[in-house]
């Protein structure tokens, strides 16, 4: 019997009647031979997952998927690696699937299959039309405010209304806020993950405590991850943390300001010692140096081990986070000259693409890697039972 | 890079025995050379397909459990090899084990607790994180960094000796030929099991029906080369480790999840449809090393492993698929046996089981003594009726994992010339003299630890030698 006929039990597909793809068949024949061999049970979450199961079906997959953190332990280690006949790549395929899942509980899914076949360049295209719709903005009023000096307390708003802007932000963001939540309760259905499991056996706090230290990408023995050849490093953690906790503070400071300009009445821009400046500059410096260190990494990883169709919307993402800090700082630095007037349009317009692009983007493997680890420590949970 | 002329050290072989003594070596001071038959991606000979290693200890570990005495080390090898080994070099071996653990971690290997499903194991074996792959990357990695010279692609044809001292290797590299001589040389290239021609010299043609689990770069080349040359050897040539894999396997290189873990849980039948032993003899893992040796010995080198829908969630998931149906008769079909006769193996079978029902209770965990009575051969524990379909088969052949034929050594890993002296510049490591240790039989993480043990003793004997 040929390697090519193992067990490719049927895939049942309870969502829709489309036949499995690629990525699915290639993920579930990997699976049954990693439940085989298990050697990689100590790396990450994904192989303890797996030998929980005897067969595979595409939602025990797809939550595989969101599970791996495209370390490449398991690959570099793997026996059964090309040039063997197994020809096994589970990163590769569990990219790829992860993808997928991307687009298919992406709402709604036709934005998602837009961003996913052209996403740098669906990202620029959004940028643009920001800032565009941000500077037509100006021909309701006086030309001058945008090439003219501000000082002062809501100096911003004599470029864009507060009205305008709040309105544009509201809607995006709000639109954001619901496409993703709308996508986070498909994941979790798919997954037959309910409140009553996050909730219980410190599920929430694991997971929690898992995503946010990146516990799945310290190789299983705090070594790191592969990037460039079998050796392990801690670099591509570093990075991301900077993004991600960079992402955070830059939020909390959205957060701070709004609460000062409606509660305190403190009006922007605040002085350059204050809660929210700060709080952005520290996160503004995640932006950079984490993305900077992503896409340098990307660029020197093992292409096996990666999935190379998805990687526009990697860079689109990780551009856009870097653009709007790069456009912050300058906004920072230039606030009190007439540069502000433009300055403030072009970071505006990357921050609006930012919240459109946001649940279509790369953006949301956080939302399904977190169902995927609440579903795991649930499930070790219940096991232990 | 071109392969010098000469090394201080030549290491001939690029597993983990190789890798140890090369480290070793070049750590002790001495300029190493090492050679790999294969391409990059393939490296490792077999220890790219081992898991874990057997090390005494008289404390828990970070991921052992309890102790591991040297006596009781040295009882389960006895037990398993019947007393057919060098037991002082044995004795050397075990307490040269206990310190292995730090060493290796010092190469970057990394430890964890015993995988799921080898419970049994946790207290006597060490798990490499992510596997024998992730060994051998970490090794060649510290070997690199420490300046070992490594060739791929580095075929040694010929071994030429001097008044029982190496003098030069004939090495084929990417085709070009050449010599290299060296002060020392560690032979560290493994068993001749991917040998065809040389296995059928020993078991005609069922050699023909064996599948090879590991490397198809253990051709034997050099152990024969030397062999020839007044050098001592260990083991009989038909004694290796056997195991009943699954028959659909890849020729070379199915490692560890060909293996098929039901037959504890099943009958077996050869060709004619006849059961020819006990399956339940003992636990699985203690005895999944004898049946690759029964399967080599029945019509054909082919057996079947049948069970029912009772105890399919009972063992580790096979890579392949079973064969199923929905009765014998059907099952006889699929694996061409006379649908007669495998329906009475299985009637006798049953029947031999009802007598005793009440007296024991099927437990997998224990000995449980559900048993057979009067049947021949018995199946003497988890024995239960074959009656419930679907029934499922799963086809066995011997799947050979190394051979034991070897060279002699002391416990400096000097190789023994046939006068019974020690060659002054000769060591060998791993697998081409596990004989020494294993004359026969099996006990689980041996092979790497003799790798371990021997190749850091031969590397920083070869490298102390030089100062002379």
């Amino acid at each position: 019997m040929s390697v090519e006929k193992i067990a490719i039990v049927e895939i049942v597909d309870i969502t829709n009647n489309n036949t499995p793809s690629t990525a699915l068949v290639e993920a579930e024949r990997i699976a049954n031979i990693c439940n085989a061999c298990r050697y990689c049970e100590g790396f990450c979450a994904v192989f303890p997952a797996i030998t929980q199961r005897r067969n595979f079906n595409e939602h025990d997959l797809e939550y595989l998927a969101n599970l791996c953190h495209n370390c490449g332990a398991c690959y570099h280690a793997c026996q059964y690696a090309p040039p063997h006949e197994f020809s096994i790549n589970l990163p590769q395929t569990l990219a790829e699937l992860r993808a997928e899942t991307y687009q298919k509980y992406a709402w709604p899914v036709k934005l998602g299959s837009l961003f996913h076949r052209n996403g740098l360049m669906v990202a620029i295209a959004v940028v643009l039309a920001m800032i565009l719709l941000l500077s037509s903005l100006l021909l309701f009023q006086d030309r001058t405010p945008v090439f003219t000096q501000h000082l002062g307390a809501g100096a911003f708003y004599q470029v864009i209304s507060h009205q305008a802007m709040v309105a544009l932000a509201g809607t995006s963001f709000g639109f954001a806020i619901i496409a993703l939540l709308v996508s986070f309760i498909k994941f979790c259905r798919a997954n037959t993950i309910t409140l009553a499991h996050i909730f219980s056996n410190n599920v929430l706090v694991k997971a929690s405590y898992a995503a946010g230290t990146l516990k799945y990408l310290d190789g299983g023995n705090g070594q790191g991850c592969h990037t460039k050849d079998q050796s392990f490093s801690n670099t591509r953690r570093y990075f991301h943390h900077a993004m991600a906790w960079g992402f955070v503070l830059c939020f909390l400071a959205t957060s701070v300001a709004t609460l000062f300009e409606y509660s305190l009445d403190i009006m922007s821009p605040f002085p350059v010692i204050s809660l929210p400046v700060i709080l952005g500059s520290l996160g503004g410096l995640g932006l950079i140096v984490g993305p900077l260190g992503l896409i340098w990494l990307k660029i020197i990883t093992d292409p096996k081990i990666i999935s190379i169709k998805y990687l526009g919307m990697d860079y689109a993402f990780l551009l856009l986070l870097l653009c709007i800090s790069i456009t912050g700082f300058l906004l920072l630095g230039f606030r009190s000259t007439s540069a502000m007037g433009m300055l403030l349009i072009i970071h505006l317009g990357f921050v609006f693409a930012l919240f459109l692009i946001l649940p279509y983007s790369k953006f949301v493997h956080a939302l399904y890697r977190f169902v995927a680890l609440l579903k795991f420590y649930h499930e070790q949970a219940a096991t232990k039972k | 890079m071109t392969i010098p002329s000469h090394a201080n050290v030549l290491v001939i072989g690029g597993g983990n025995a190789g890798l140890c003594a090369a480290i070793a070596a070049q750590e002790a001071g001495a300029q190493v050379v090492l050679l790999e038959h294969s391409d990059q991606q393939e490296r490792g000979g077999n220890s790219k397909h081992t898991r874990n290693l057997r090390v005494m200890h008289n404390a828990p570990t970070a991921t052992l459990d309890n102790s591991y005495s040297a006596q009781e080390y040295l009882d389960d090898l006895l037990k398993v090899t019947q007393g057919n080994m060098d037991q002082p070099l044995t004795e050397f071996m075990i307490e040269q084990s206990a310190t292995l653990l730090p060493w290796l971690q010092r190469m970057g290997i990394h430890f964890q607790p015993s995988l799921s499903g080898t419970l049994s194991l946790s207290h006597t074996n060490a798990f490499f994180l992510g596997g024998g792959k992730a060994l051998i990357n970490a090794q060649y990695l510290t070997a690199e960094r420490i300046g070992v010279k490594i060739f791929y692609h580095a075929e040694v044809t010929s071994i030429h000796l001097e008044d029982g001292a190496f003098k030069s290797a004939a090495v084929t590299n990417r085709g070009f030929k050449q010599t290299i001589t060296a002060d020392s040389v560690i032979f560290a290239s493994g068993g001749f099991q991917a040998n065809k021609a040389w296995m059928k010299e020993i078991w005609g043609c069922v050699a023909d029906n064996f599948i090879i689990r590991g490397t198809p770069f253990n051709q034997g080349t050099v152990l024969k080369s030397l062999l020839a040359q007044d050098v001592a050897s260990v083991a009989t040539p038909e004694q290796c480790h056997a195991v009943a894999i699954d028959a659909r396997s890849p020729k070379y290189d199915g490692g560890i999840v060909t293996r098929i873990d039901c037959i504890s849980f099943s009958i077996v039948v050869n060709k004619n449809g006849k059961r020819f032993y006990d399956e339940g003899e003992d636990f699985w893992p203690k005895r999944y090393a004898i049946w690759g040796r029964l399967v080599a010995q029945q019509p054909e080198q082919i057996a079947y492993s049948i069970i029912d829908s009772q105890v399919t969630e009972q063992f580790m998931p096979p890579v392949f698929p079973s064969m199923q149906a929905n009765s014998i008769e059907e099952l006889a079909q699929l694996i061409a046996i006379e649908p007669s006769v495998l329906t009475a193996t299985v009637t006798q079978y049953n029947n031999a089981l009802a007598s005793d029902k009440k007296t024991a209770q099927y437990n997998p965990k224990i000995l449980d003594q559900c048993r057979t009575q009067g049947l021949t051969p018995e199946k003497t524990n988890w024995a239960l009726p074959i009656n419930k379909p679907p029934y499922y088969v799963y086809p066995l052949r011997p799947g050979i994992t190394f051979t034991y034929l070897g060279v002699k050594v002391n416990n400096k890993a000097q190789v023994l010339m046939n006068d019974g002296t020690a060659s002054k510049n000769m060591y060998a490591a791993g697998e081409i003299m596990a004989g020494n240790i294993l004359g026969q039989g099996y006990c689980a993480g041996t092979g790497m630890t003799i790798g371990a043990v021997f190749g850091r003793i031969a590397g920083e004997a070869a490298a102390c030698q030089l100062k002379k």
